[in-house]
């Protein structure tokens, strides 16, 4: 009779400036399936942990931004390649989290991978659409272009595990931003594999950071830093107030929480693009 | 300034050529302007008298509203928004809003008067900068009201409804028409309020909604100080709340509508860089010195009050400076030839003098051409501090005064590194006659305007506004009316 | 290329006595002037444009200006008479009126020195004479030579030659700079000198650059005087293009120590149009220009405009045509 083959079982770490750490704290907390079955260990992010992804957040911007929007669409779309190579994996995830039967799970996958095929699209256009020259009334040529606000710090949704987080996190790197992440706290292991296909697919180290753990430890800290530029609380539920409040402390760009059935598969339009961009407008005298 | 001349043992010195007072018919007390007409203030209400800061001559008095007059004006401002103007068609709004701005451009000379008088600031900018972008503005959002779908903000955008709009004394009625136009221009009704030292060309405006048959209550105009203007952003019948101020009260009213559903725009303080190449247009970049740091006393949030100049040519500009800075003439803002005005109040030149001895204090070398200021009202002379580093406070704070910090720099990422070191980002200039540094520059500065080869230029049709604490959200063309509608 | 002919040029100080060495040393010059932005140019004469000259300072104005005037006939159709007509109004701009100042100079062409000369002695009113193939210099070096020698001999005050401005677009800056010399040389010498005004003709320059360069070009080769226009191509002297000129005596005499005088000429009709140049000249380039021997107005028209508005200033109301001569 064969030896039955002892699996081996992951350790889910958190995401930091391209690495994969686990928290600085050496804590972890027990994730389970909505059944209550155990599932895994995460990474339980501590205050200094959303500290040094900021710090690797602020240097990635640079490059980032930096990058031509053309690359960067790239980059993104080969997210969403690596993420079709994965898909098995991300609906096995998806179901578990959530709950799921495979077919509901797939459709989440499916959606999850396909924005990032739009966000992909947008890096080059949204300058065009967003931007532009205005027609002053004087010798200046004078135009606007939108520029990505900074570091933005994104409590992802609760309930939606994959799906949510892509719809919250491309966005903000599709123009150039770079992201802190905090995942749903309740489903975070979607979020640790799809840490793992940015780090296998060109995403600079930095530009994405995924903090698991609880948000009400960790936000709070992203929201009143004074290096982030914006912070995204469409999963911050009741912990919105505050957080909101906190970030006036460098007048953060706020997008406030999504309520809790929001409907991720809706078309997403432009908003989550535009909420984190930042318009600058320059002035030239036209002249001999 | 004044004693320059002499020639032949004659003089060619401008004699006084004030603009005539009697355009304007200032009441001796204003009331509210609510649904439509001018009310006593009611319950909690108060009284205070604004004064021309030339001369500390009371102008009017006017209501400082309490928290029940608040109520009254926002509740006008909702019965106005659900009965009338959001269900009119924006075709319509959009004629109100051209009527606004032929009113202002037939009455363009009083409202300067009545600005100059009670702000302080030359007639020259009120006749000529002040009151044309006002009328412009007006004009600019007139044309948006009925073509809200081409905004960008979706198919058929709505008004977002009732607007608390607070502002600044620095140019009180152009402030007025970047919150108005664009609000009204969207569907939204608002309540306004004028900043305490300058409340005087809002209440004319109050005049112009009534010459205009704007319908009631779509403009209603509270007078008042801080704690109206606390009342007005934390009501909880309003929908939108737009700021133009201090980055501390900015972050005030970030935290007062946090959790609310209210719309936000702030637009800030600022730290302005002027950055000149030492292959700049040297005798323009003078004027954008000037033009950027001495225009309205340098009351202005997008002042360029930190000039960083290339050391090869820091000696030879700072030289043309301060020989440009002696043909400057303060005095009477009524005369059509000063360039300097008033300080607005006694507050803010108590503020410039306070930041002012920091910069002695920290060993800046101070600069002022002789200057003779007049006995009455407030006054602060062009002041120009040399040899400051990053380090000092006058390189980092916002002064809001005729006061310019003078830093150097060898490269331009130096330069970059420097301008952008604060946490301000409103607005930037660059000087060089290189396309390409400017391009380079302008892309990597993190501010909201750059103004390349000028400064201090403004339309209507241009977005502004600022990054990181210099606020969010913009004022001016398509972004300005994004900011007053949802998709 | 041989060295340029510097004898004639007033010494320059050691920093800039090099830069007429060559061709190159010359370009390498003038390319490093700053550069003058157009429309901050323009924002900045015209907002010099809004000085609101009033009541003593505007009667002060009105007779400087009268006294900065090289009144002007520059037609094919001069003759004698006309000569006469107008130097006699050069010397008592308003017969009724003996407070009027006399004007600066009379500028006529070469040829008609001798009677301007002969109507104004002892008058005090110079005698300026168009030269160097007036307007379009379109003539051999020997010609224009020999139309300033012309010209001084019969007892010009100064001469007013024309840069060759082909010479200059195509960059030949030594060829510009070499005949202003000559011609400075072909002034004479002394103390009765006539003093040399250099026109560039900015309306064909074009640009604020050129214009800022041809100044410095024609001060470092020793003009006494840099004037606008001929008055024959429009656009002449625009308030910008006297703005970057007066920039240019004053960075000049900076850095020299020398004093060269601007000369608008070409456009300038109004009574406004001539005290917005005296707020421009005093504001920018400061009061020592504020005078005769440092500012002049080429013009014709604007005298009677002058007149006019002298005559409101001291009788409150407004007068006509009719009461001022037309000559």
């Amino acid at each position: 009779m064969a030896e039955s083959r002892i699996d081996v079982r992951k350790t889910h770490k958190l995401y930091v400036g391209g690495k994969f750490p686990r928290s600085e704290s050496g804590r972890s907390y027990a994730v389970s399936d909505t059944r209550g079955r155990f599932l895994a260990n995460a990474a339980l992010a501590s205050r200094k942990d959303a500290r040094d992804a900021v710090v690797a957040a602020r240097a990635a911007f640079a490059g980032w931004s930096g990058a031509t929007a053309y690359n960067r669409g790239q980059v993104l779309y080969r997210v969403a390649e690596v993420m079709e190579g994965r898909r098995e994996q991300f609906v096995g995830d998806v179901a578990t989290a959530e709950g799921l039967t495979r077919r509901a799970a797939s459709s989440f996958v499916d959606a999850a991978i396909d924005r990032w095929v739009w966000y992909a699209g947008w890096t080059d256009k949204l300058a065009t659409v967003v931007g532009g020259a205005n027609a002053v009334a004087g010798p200046y040529f004078n135009f606007s272009v939108p520029e990505p606000t900074g570091v933005v710090a994104v409590v992802a949704p609760q309930h939606s595990s994959l799906l949510g987080l892509v719809s919250v996190v491309a966005p903000v790197i599709a123009t150039g931003s770079t992201a802190v992440v905090v995942s749903s706290r309740t489903m975070p292991l979607p979020a640790v594999t799809l840490a793992e296909v940015l780090a296998t697919s060109d995403v600079p180290g930095g530009v994405v950071n995924l903090l698991t753990g609880d948000p009400a430890e960790t936000a709070p800290w992203l929201a009143s830093h004074m290096d982030v530029n914006a912070i995204d609380l469409a999963g911050a539920g009741l912990l919105g107030l505050e957080l909101e409040v906190a970030a006036a402390d460098n007048l953060k760009r706020v997008r406030r929480p999504e309520p809790a059935d929001h409907d991720w598969t809706a078309d997403p339009g432009l908003s989550r693009l535009t909420s984190f961009l930042e318009i600058k407008t320059v002035w030239h005298p036209l002249g001999l | 300034m004044a004693g320059r001349q002499t020639l032949a043992g004659k003089h060619f010195e401008y004699a006084p050529a004030p603009e005539s007072r009697s355009v304007v018919t200032i009441r001796s007390s204003y009331g509210l302007f609510i649904d439509g007409g001018f009310v006593e203030g009611g319950a909690g209400s108060g009284s205070f008298k604004t004064i021309n800061p030339a001369t500390e001559e009371v102008l009017t008095e006017v209501v400082e509203a309490g928290p029940a007059d608040v109520d009254r004006a926002v509740a006008a401002a909702r019965r106005a928004y659900t009965r009338t103007w959001s269900k009119m068609s924006g075709r319509e709004r959009g004629k109100y809003l051209f009527r606004i701005a032929r009113l202002v451009q037939e009455r363009s000379r009083e409202l300067a008067v009545a600005e100059t008088l009670d702000n302080g600031k030359p007639i020259k900018e009120s006749r000529d900068v002040d009151i044309p972008l006002v009328a412009a503005h007006f004009f600019h959002c007139a044309g948006w009201a009925d073509k809200l779908a081409y905004t960008g903000v979706g198919a058929d955008p709505q008004p977002l409804g009732v607007c608390a709009q607070v502002i600044p004394w620095n140019f009180p009625l152009l402030m007025l028409a970047w919150k108005i136009a664009p609000a009204l221009a969207a569907g939204n009704t608002v309540v306004l309020k004028p900043a305490e030292t300058t409340p005087l060309t809002a209440l004319l405006f109050a005049e112009i909604c009534q010459q205009a048959d704007l319908p009631p209550g779509v403009v209603n105009i509270v007078t008042g100080a801080g704690a109206t203007g606390q009342a007005l952003v934390e009501h909880p019948g309003v929908d939108k709340v737009a700021f133009t101020g201090s980055t501390e009260v900015g972050k005030a009213i970030a935290r007062a509508v946090a959790g609310t559903g209210k719309k936000v725009t702030l637009e800030l303080g600022g730290k302005a860089a002027n950055i000149v190449f030492d292959d700049a247009p040297l005798d323009q970049a003078i004027e954008g010195v000037v033009r950027g740091v001495f225009f309205n006393q340098g009351h202005v949030c997008c002042a360029g009050t930190r000039l960083l100049v290339q050391e090869s040519v820091a000696d030879e500009l700072v030289r043309a400076l301060k020989r440009r800075l002696k043909t400057l003439r303060l005095g009477d803002p009524m005369d059509k030839n000063t360039d300097i005005g008033a300080i607005n109040s006694a507050v803010q030149l108590g503020r410039i003098r306070a930041m002012v001895d920091i910069g002695d204090a920290e060993g800046a070398e101070r600069w002022s051409p002789k200057c003779d200021l007049p006995n009455r009202g407030f006054w602060y002379p062009p002041t120009v501090f040399t040899g400051v580093t990053q380090a000092h406070r006058i390189a980092r704070e916002e002064i809001f005064g005729p006061v310019l910090s003078v830093l150097t720099f060898r490269t331009p990422k130096e330069a970059l590194e420097k301008a952008n070191n604060t946490p301000y980002g409103l607005s930037a200039g660059v000087w060089t006659e290189k396309g390409s540094r400017i391009l380079w520059m302008s892309q990597h500065l993190r501010a909201g305007v750059v103004w390349a080869n000028t400064f201090n230029q403004f339309d209507p049709a241009s977005p502004f506004g600022g990054y990181k604490e210099s606020g969010y959200g913009r004022e001016g063309g398509r972004h300005g009316l994004e900011a007053y509608l949802h998709g | 290329m041989p060295p340029l002919s510097t004898s004639a040029a007033a010494a320059l100080p050691d920093g800039l006595a090099d830069v007429a060495r060559s061709e190159a040393s010359l370009r390498r010059f003038l390319h490093g002037l700053p550069g003058v932005d157009q429309v901050g140019a323009d924002a900045r004469a015209a907002e010099l444009g809004t000085r609101s000259v009033k009541t003593t300072a505007k009667a002060y104005a009105i007779d400087l200006a009268i006294s900065m005037i090289d009144l002007t006939t520059l037609e094919g159709m001069d003759t004698h008479g006309k000569v006469k007509a107008l130097c006699a109004k050069g010397v008592r701009p308003d017969p009724t009126d003996p407070t009027v100042p006399r004007v600066a100079a009379i500028c006529v062409y070469s040829d008609l020195v001798g009677v301007a000369k002969q109507a104004l002695r002892g008058s005090g009113v110079r005698v300026a004479a168009v030269a160097t193939a007036f307007p379009a210099g379109r003539a051999s070096r020997a010609v224009k030579l020999a139309d300033t020698h012309d010209a001084v001999a019969a007892g010009a005050d100064e001469v007013d030659m024309v840069i060759d401005r082909g010479a200059f677009l195509s960059g030949q800056y030594a060829a510009v700079f070499d005949e202003i010399v000559a011609v400075r040389a072909a002034c004479g010498d002394g103390p009765r000198r006539a003093h040399l005004k250099v026109i560039l003709e900015t309306g064909e320059l074009q640009t604020y650059d050129n214009v800022r360069r041809a100044s410095w070009l024609a001060m470092l080769a020793g003009a006494d005087f840099i004037k606008t226009s001929t008055g024959k191509i429009a656009p002449a002297a625009t308030p910008p293009v006297t703005l970057v000129m007066l920039e240019a005596v004053r960075d000049f005499r900076e850095a020299t120590g020398r004093q060269v005088g601007v000369k608008p000429a070409g456009g300038i009709r109004t009574a406004k149009d001539a005290i917005k140049n005296l707020v421009m000249v005093g504001e920018v380039a400061g009061d020592d220009w504020l005078d005769p021997a440092w500012f002049r107005i080429g013009a014709s028209s604007v005298l009677n405009d002058l007149l006019m508005q002298r005559t409101k200033l001291a009788t409150g109301r407004y007068s006509g045509p009719d009461y001022f001569t037309l000559d």
